[in-house]
């Protein structure tokens, strides 16, 4: 299956083509070849999804190829860096996730950022986000991962600030650079301890259960906890950074800043996800010598989960509302990936596994689809305020449609996706404690609610006037929400227990009626809950908002988490670390090289007349230096 | 005295003599490089550092290794090398006083400034 190296490169040579071009294509054709682009690499992942699903399974077991291995850098025998493409249920499964929305954004994008300043510098963007997102996917090793994983980061980056010209949004670019890339810190540690005890990289052989790779990390701990606790708790801190876990959270609202189709592509379905996928990839290691770390995973899973939701609930701005929704529902992966073993054959050790990585698929296409059908709001009626909006299902019945399907969707109503993957997370979480299952049921019922609540600000409720009628999108936007509206519709039937398990092998799925039934109660009642509350405009919310006041502001001002991470940086960081640092460097260190400045340009002031110019002056100075010297060999 | 003076003159010239006139020589260019203004002037007492440098040349084969002839030779090259640096120096000195009207040493500090 080489031809999946293609997948990989054609988005770098998009990028680089788009990248030199400087402006100078029309900007149908810069749109022209990222599109193009995409369909082909998405219809080579189809293929490569399709082939593998297919025809490599021996006995029950799918296999792990290896297509590619390039040995980049070697330092000795053990250590060395790898490049290659990795192939098992959970890169093809990202493989296809990604080319999917990716190809769906490059598609929106083509109506929704038409006529903006920068079209080719953004398709260029999104050629490099998407090169980066696949090469971390297919990662074969850590390193290839973290390099991939930096490079998302950049392009996250990049897109955020897209409008470089609003502060707004440059503040917001380097707020999510700075503060994955401090949570970075903690994985490119956690993944120098990782190579120390265990002299590889190489996820193949990590997960390969082989004990005596990780025998030299017998009986070594640091203040009481193991090392490879320590190890795989280091490398999940960069997971939660780029996956928005609390406390790293802070980036993802802001995130917001940047395009809606950026938003839909990178912060809600691929790039936020990476660290759900990077639990995922070492989840043999962490089952096996970390599962005091895997649970402290769920739990923080959970509480994020909580959180945002309560978070989402109050949020105005309908990108926020996402963005913690967003929050909220990679919570959930976590939460299953935390509870789950491995296995699954007997009993339902794997079915954690299998449930957070079917949420991961699912969720990608309905939270793109959200992003798209809000980003077509905001096109129609040039705000990001809810209540700048409502009554728009007369004007926009598309968008609305899908938009719906979706809010069902992560609202956990049969038959749509996310009820099948949110299920049988919940059934999963029920199943390792039955109050952090009861935990997760709830958070499903806010999550049905703050959804229900946005859709029916924006589609009901009391219509704003507008300065313009608004309109339904045209085709290049309206495309994409009913494809992925189609994908949300079946996607919750896809065999996923038959392709994506922890073991490789097939997990068979039951439903948990009761599980399944409560939640579907849980839901319609927050749903009902939502619709008599924001359906018709109604005095509730208000009154509620100030019976609760307390609570409500704190939820609003999103806990205060940023003025906390202010309250540090700047009165405990900045005073007590960095202001003595800058006063070394100013007193000591430039000092130093000052000073030396001076005594050069002192002596060559001294010295200069020496440089008359004058050749017979020279020849002079010359001669009697030739006779000192001439003198000194004689009598001395 | 006058002993000295008559075995000095009838004997065959020292080796000292003829040092003492290459060093007499090697001065006075020395002195010449160093205080003359004119560019002219200066080349000329250049070509007398030269010349008391051949003539320790050939002192030193004929006194300290008579029968070898690698110092003469010596000699007649270092001649045909100062003939050639003339020819450049005095063609440099030509430009020179077509571009600036002047040969005066201590005039040229163009490239100072």
């Amino acid at each position: 299956m080489q031809y999946t190296l293609l997948i990989i490169l054609l988005p770098l040579l998009s990028f680089i083509v788009l990248g030199l071009m400087d402006s100078k294509l029309k900007p149908k054709v810069a749109g022209a070849i990222g599109v193009s682009v995409l369909g082909i690499i998405t219809l080579l992942s189809y293929i490569s999804a399709f082939e593998y699903f297919y025809l490599h399974k021996i006995e029950g077991v799918y296999e792990k190829l290896v297509p590619l291995h390039i040995e980049w850098i070697r330092f000795n025998e053990f250590l060395h860096i790898d490049l290659g493409i990795l192939l098992d249920p959970i890169s093809i499964m990202m493989l296809v996730v990604i080319t999917t929305v990716s190809l769906m954004v490059n598609i929106y994008s083509l109506e929704y950022m038409k006529g903006e300043k920068g079209f080719q510098r953004y398709y260029a963007f999104l050629s490099l986000f998407t090169f980066s997102m696949l090469g971390l996917v297919v990662a074969t090793n850590i390193f290839q991962m973290y390099i991939f994983w930096e490079l998302v980061g950049v392009s996250s980056y990049l897109l955020i600030g897209f409008y470089y010209t609003k502060p707004s949004a440059v503040a917001a670019s380097k707020k999510a650079f700075i503060v994955t890339r401090f949570a970075d810190l903690g994985f490119l540690i956690g993944i120098l301890f990782l190579s120390f005890y265990t002299k590889t990289f190489d996820f193949n052989i990590l997960n390969s259960g082989d004990a005596s790779i990780f025998a030299s990390t017998a009986g070594v701990s640091f203040m009481g906890i193991s090392v490879m606790s320590w190890t795989m708790g280091l490398i999940f801190i960069g997971g939660a950074g780029k996956s928005a876990m609390f406390p790293l959270h802070i980036w993802l609202p802001d995130a917001m800043e940047g395009p809606t189709p950026v938003s839909a592509l990178i912060h809600a379905a691929t790039m936020v996800v990476a660290g759900v996928f990077l639990v995922a990839r070492l989840f043999p290691v962490y089952h096996t010598y970390a599962p005091d770390v895997l649970h402290v995973i769920a739990y923080i899973g959970a509480f994020t989960s909580l959180f945002a939701a309560v978070i989402a609930c109050v949020q105005t701005d309908i990108k926020r509302v996402l963005a913690f929704s967003t929050i909220s529902q990679i919570g959930f992966m976590m939460v299953g990936l935390g509870v789950s073993g491995i296995g699954g054959h007997e009993g339902h050790e794997g079915l954690g596994y299998m449930a957070s990585m079917f949420h991961l698929f699912t969720h990608a296409m309905f939270k793109a689809l959200l992003f798209l059908g809000a980003g077509s709001v905001i096109h129609a009626v040039h705000s990001n305020e809810m209540n700048h909006m409502g009554g728009l299902r007369k004007y926009m019945p598309i968008t609305n449609i899908t938009f719906l399907i979706a809010c069902l969707a992560i609202a956990g109503i049969f038959p749509f996706s996310g009820f099948f993957s949110k299920d049988e997370i919940l059934a999963a979480t029920f199943q390792f404690s039955p109050y952090l299952g009861a935990t997760m049921s709830f958070i499903a019922g806010l999550t049905a609610f703050y959804m229900f609540r946005l859709y029916f600000n924006i589609f009901w409720g009391k219509e704003h006037k507008h300065e313009h009628t608004p309109h339904e999108s045209p085709f290049t936007m309206a495309f994409p929400l009913v494809f992925l509206a189609a994908v949300t519709v079946v996607a919750g039937f896809l065999p996923f227990g038959k392709l994506v398990t922890a073991d490789r092998s097939e997990y068979i799925i039951h439903l948990d009626p009761i599980v399944a039934t409560v939640s579907i109660i849980i839901a319609v009642l927050s749903i009902t809950l939502a619709a008599l509350m924001y359906m018709k405009e109604k005095e509730t919310p208000k009154q509620l908002a100030t019976t609760f006041s307390g609570i409500f502001k704190m939820a609003s001002n999103r806990f205060y988490i940023d003025e906390v991470y202010i309250f540090i940086t700047k009165k405990i960081i900045f005073n007590l670390v960095s202001t003595p640092i800058a006063w070394f460097d100013r007193n000591v260190i430039d000092a130093t090289i000052n000073n030396i400045g001076v005594v050069t340009q002192w002596t060559s002031h001294k010295t200069k007349r020496f440089q008359s110019g004058q050749v017979q002056q020279y020849a002079y100075v010359f001669l009697v230096g030739t006779l000192i010297i001439a003198a000194i060999m004689l009598f001395v | 005295m006058g002993d000295l003076l008559i075995n000095f003159l009838s004997g065959p010239v020292p080796i000292e003599a003829y040092l003492g006139v290459s060093l007499i020589m090697f001065f006075a260019g020395v002195y010449g490089f160093l205080s003359r203004k004119s560019l002219l002037m200066i080349l000329i007492s250049v070509e007398l550092m030269l010349n008391a440098a051949d003539i320790n040349f050939i002192v030193f084969n004929r006194y300290l290794y008579p029968g070898h002839m690698e110092g003469f030779f010596f000699a007649l090259f270092t001649i045909a090398i100062a003939a050639c640096e003339t020819a450049v120096a005095i063609a440099i000195i030509i430009n020179i006083y077509r571009n600036l009207s002047s040969v005066q040493a201590g005039e040229l500090n163009q490239m100072k400034e």
